[in-house]
């Protein structure tokens, strides 16, 4: 009944931030939260630090490290 | 070299552009089909039309804005955007690949919307359940692909090729779909999620590195070098899984 009288802006803003939700976090909100951590590390590493080299090599490792995170996650939600 | 380097690029960037639209749109045209058969095909296209006129919209809003965006900001958000979105892709076809997950089934897709449309009230002239359903499948998939190309063109400096690969794709895989009707299942959607998610890891990689002034040997050919890395990561972790599974089976 509420969403009948709600102004359909507001059904529009709400089902497009729902969208961006589902899009980026979804039903993984640790991939969400550990690429933002990568990026913020590798920001403080190359632009803080200076440090290309590490921040080359870390960049790619870090999204693996945080992709088997997410899967032994996956695999262990499976046993149970 | 350069020429190479380039063309590389371009071909990555092709690539992704196509797969991604190619997912989406066989995704959506499942929901079309099952709406125009269930419901009737006029007021299902009245939705397809409406959802395209709303991405065309949209599309004309934030393209030209985004050119405003200095490039290091724009390189360092959509890198992170595409990473984010490519790893949820490439997650769940590794989980698919290794069996522990199932593998995603139009048919389902299919049967589960027919079910809710069939349960919906039915209104001869104005079908609206149908311009909804229609409009929301289209939308939703075609607002994936908008994203994919704006992101991955606008970075590339190649929005016209990107936009035209996947006016391409649509076009394709709406004969396809229209040949084919109801057999999607045909279609290897896992086979190219798995595609998908490693381009677009790889892609998020590079242009969040370059956002963050990371200077990657070789340039633009280190993109390839990336795709390489993540097929051999996500072989690795498929292989890995499988085998846990089978050692805890014979366990138990």
């Amino acid at each position: 009944m509420n969403s009948d009288r709600t102004p359909w802006i507001f059904r529009v803003l709400k089902g497009f931030a729902m969208f961006w939700w589902d899009f980026l976090v979804g039903d993984t909100p640790e991939l969400f939260v550990a690429m933002l951590v990568v990026v913020g590390f590798i920001a403080l590493c190359r632009i803080v630090w200076q440090l290309n080299a590490l921040a080359l090599i870390a960049l790619p490792v870090l999204c693996v490290a945080a992709l088997g995170i997410s899967l032994r996650r996956a695999q262990r939600a499976n046993r149970k | 070299m350069i020429g190479t380097t380039v063309s590389s690029g371009v071909a990555v960037l092709v690539v992704a552009v196509f797969l991604t639209s190619c997912v989406e749109m066989v995704e959506a045209l499942t929901i079309v089909l099952a709406v125009g058969h269930t419901r009737g095909w006029r007021s299902c296209f009245e939705g397809v039309a409406a959802a395209l006129a709303a991405l065309v919209v949209l599309v004309a809003f934030v393209g030209p804005a985004l050119v405003r965006v200095p490039l290091a900001t724009l390189h360092l958000v959509i890198g992170t955007i595409l990473l984010i979105f490519g790893m949820q892709w490439l997650r769940k076809a590794i989980l698919r690949s290794s069996g522990l997950k199932a593998k995603n089934d139009e048919d389902v897709r299919y049967q589960s919307t027919v079910a809710q449309l069939e349960s919906s009230d039915s209104a001869p002239r104005r079908d609206q359940v149908a311009f909804v359903v229609a409009f929301k499948g289209v939308f939703l998939e075609g607002l994936e692909v908008v994203i994919a190309v704006i992101t991955l063109g606008t970075s590339a400096h190649r929005l016209g090729l990107a936009a035209m690969v996947a006016a391409i794709a649509v076009v394709l895989v709406a004969i396809v779909g229209a040949v084919v009707s109801k057999q999607l299942t045909k279609v290897p959607e896992n086979a190219m999620k798995m595609g998908v998610g490693i381009l677009l890891t790889s892609y998020g990689t590079f242009w969040a590195g370059e956002g963050l002034k990371i200077h990657w040997p070789g340039g633009d050919a280190g993109l390839p070098v990336l795709v390489a890395v993540y097929l051999v990561v996500a072989w690795s972790f498929i292989v890995a899984l499988r085998r846990s599974a089978t050692v805890l089976e014979a366990a138990s």
